[in-house]
């Protein structure tokens, strides 16, 4: 390829500019691994979860009740989520009238750029009381998912209305010229046409809903136990780092950083899934 | 001057009749258009349109583009519903029903008139699910039907040899012509009365066209055709009648051989000798 001397440069630039976004991936990763090396030295990584309990000043490190935290709360937001971000970006891309859907596509944006402490606030007010009456103590894991349901919800909607959009409008047209009704062009050709691109949003969702720390925080009680019901108490893998990294020395404050792998390790597995789901069945 | 041209369109269509008054039985009506107005927003798109399309003929609409000629094709299975601010008035006579009434349930008139457009649009399936889609979404799931449809349709568009051995291949690996004729077959599978092609040729190379044109000639003993073409070699090959439309208006529809060599109006004689367009 030819290139001239301020193709060179630029290339030069660019090439500059995307090494150091990868490179931060990989630095911070290498960070969490060097901060966490003290206590991995000498405890064994299969004590993190056979462990009795986490009290890390006792040298007690387990953090499945955590693990368990998070999962339970992302998986339970996606579940709520889905369906309802799926459902709003189906009526406004082929239901409501085009004001309508103009005025409500902005709302949901709207939603999208409200700040998590924002749905803390309204989650402890409003939510935790609500919940407490049907079985306190009402800070819960429930209260936590419904509102990781609120914060990923937007994004859920909005990226499964882009997916929509971006379906051919040949398709569109031909289905409609076949006579099939707006249900049949939504469910035969439009989801499936769009599904990488629902796929994709609903891992970027859970991403989100993983990494969400400070909502979680102000509503779900942050009892390090395992949660047996959707009543009990919850703390999340990022909400245990928030509250304790202030204090925390030596190989507890370690033991954080092993949290923080797992967090990686995590969000690495979807990413994972994202990168190879969509690809599979391109057609049936 | 509306009625005028009315009058003259009612003349026009007696002397078609008359030409081939020896198939007289033949020559009943299948769609009547009458006094059909289309605007988009302000502007008015088809002026006081009345014509009538035989039943198992192939009528073609010429014109320079933007003459109005695939706006007033997609009237006929009612696609410019899906152009928000299209507004008609007039009537479209499908077997003497008006298909603009409020009765009319436009998923069932579109699976009676069916329609191929310029850019070939297979669905992401395979070329035997692209076939058999039409009949799926209507509930039928018995394989054995499917599988006789399927091949009947990809028979009649003349798909059937190239592809009987590729049914599971995804149908965007096909050629151009190949999906075009895909397309056709998707769209006979449901068994319409009527075919409507914008264009149907006009993203394909010269021997794609060939077969389009032939398979157009076969499909015309089944079917009523109505052909939206920019070839005028092309309406002469392929159609039985020709409608001239220019700014809107329909200027002269007649027998295809009539028009071609002996157009009444000034207007098709420029058109056709290719003065302007």
């Amino acid at each position: 390829m030819f290139l001239l001397r301020t193709d060179r440069q630029l290339a030069f630039l660019l090439g500059s500019c995307a090494l150091l976004s990868a490179a931060i991936v990989l630095l911070i990763l290498l960070f969490l691994v060097k901060e966490s090396w003290p206590v991995l030295q000498h405890v064994a990584l299969m004590r993190f979860v056979t462990d009795a309990s986490w009290h890390p000043v006792q040298g007690l490190y387990k953090l499945t009740p955590m693990l368990s935290a998070t999962l339970y709360s992302t998986l339970g937001a996606i579940l709520l989520a889905t369906p309802l971000g799926i459902a709003s970006a189906l009526f406004s891309r082929y239901y409501a009238p085009p004001f309508l859907a103009g005025c409500y596509r902005r709302l949901v944006e709207l939603l999208a750029g409200v700040p998590s402490v924002v749905y803390g606030f309204w989650g402890l007010t409003t939510l935790v009381p609500l919940i407490g009456r049907l079985h306190p103590p009402g800070v819960s894991l429930l209260t936590g998912i419904l509102v990781l349901t609120l914060m990923i919800l937007p994004t859920v909607a909005l990226t499964v209305d882009a997916a929509l959009a971006a379906v051919p409008v040949a398709y569109v047209r031909s289905a409609a010229a076949l006579g099939l009704s707006r249900w049949s062009l939504i469910s035969g050709v439009a989801l499936p046409a769009a599904r990488s691109g629902i796929t994709a949003g609903i891992l970027l969702a859970a991403g989100r809903a993983i990494g969400e720390t400070m909502a979680v925080l102000m509503v779900a009680g942050n009892v390090v136990e395992q949660p047996h019901s959707i009543f009990d108490s919850v703390r999340t893998l990022t909400a245990n780092i928030a509250l304790e990294v202030a204090y925390a020395t030596g190989d507890h404050r370690a033991a954080l950083f092993v949290s923080g792998i797992a967090l990686m390790t995590l969000v690495l597995v979807l990413v994972g899934i994202a990168e190879c789901f969509p690809r599979k069945r391109y057609y049936d | 001057m509306t009625a005028q041209r009315v009058r003259t369109h009612a003349i026009d269509m007696s002397s078609i009749l008359r030409v081939k008054g020896s198939h007289h039985e033949q020559n009943e009506a299948c769609i009547k258009v009458e006094n059909l107005n289309l605007f988009y927003g302000e502007k008015q798109a088809l002026h006081d349109i009345s014509m009538e399309m035989p039943k198992k003929k192939v009528t073609a609409y010429i014109g320079p583009s933007g003459c109005g000629k695939s706006t007033l094709l997609r009237c006929i299975n009612r696609m410019n519903d899906l152009v928000d601010s299209a507004r008609i008035d007039g009537k479209i006579l499908l077997d003497g029903e008006n298909i603009y009434d409020k009765a009319v349930n436009v998923a069932a008139l579109r699976r009676r008139v069916g329609m191929v457009f310029q850019k070939p649009n297979p669905f992401p399936k395979s070329i035997f699910e692209n076939v058999a889609y039409g009949l799926r979404i209507q509930g039928v799931n018995d394989k054995r039907v499917l599988e006789e449809t399927v091949e009947n349709a990809l028979r009649g568009a003349a798909l059937w040899d190239e592809m009987k051995d590729r049914l599971n291949d995804n149908a965007l690996g096909m050629s151009g012509g190949q999906q075009q004729r895909l397309v056709i077959a998707r769209a006979i599978a449901i068994e319409p009365e009527v075919l409507l092609l914008d264009e149907p040729a006009s993203a394909l190379d010269p021997i794609s066209t060939l077969k389009i044109e032939e398979l157009i000639n076969e499909l015309k003993e089944k079917y009523t055709i109505v052909i939206v073409t920019h070839n005028m070699q092309q309406a002469a090959r392929v159609s039985d009648y020709t409608a001239f439309m220019y700014m809107g208006e329909l200027i002269e529809i007649g027998a295809t051989s009539e028009l071609f060599t002996n157009p009444v109006k000034k207007q098709t004689e420029d058109y056709i000798t290719g003065r302007y367009g």
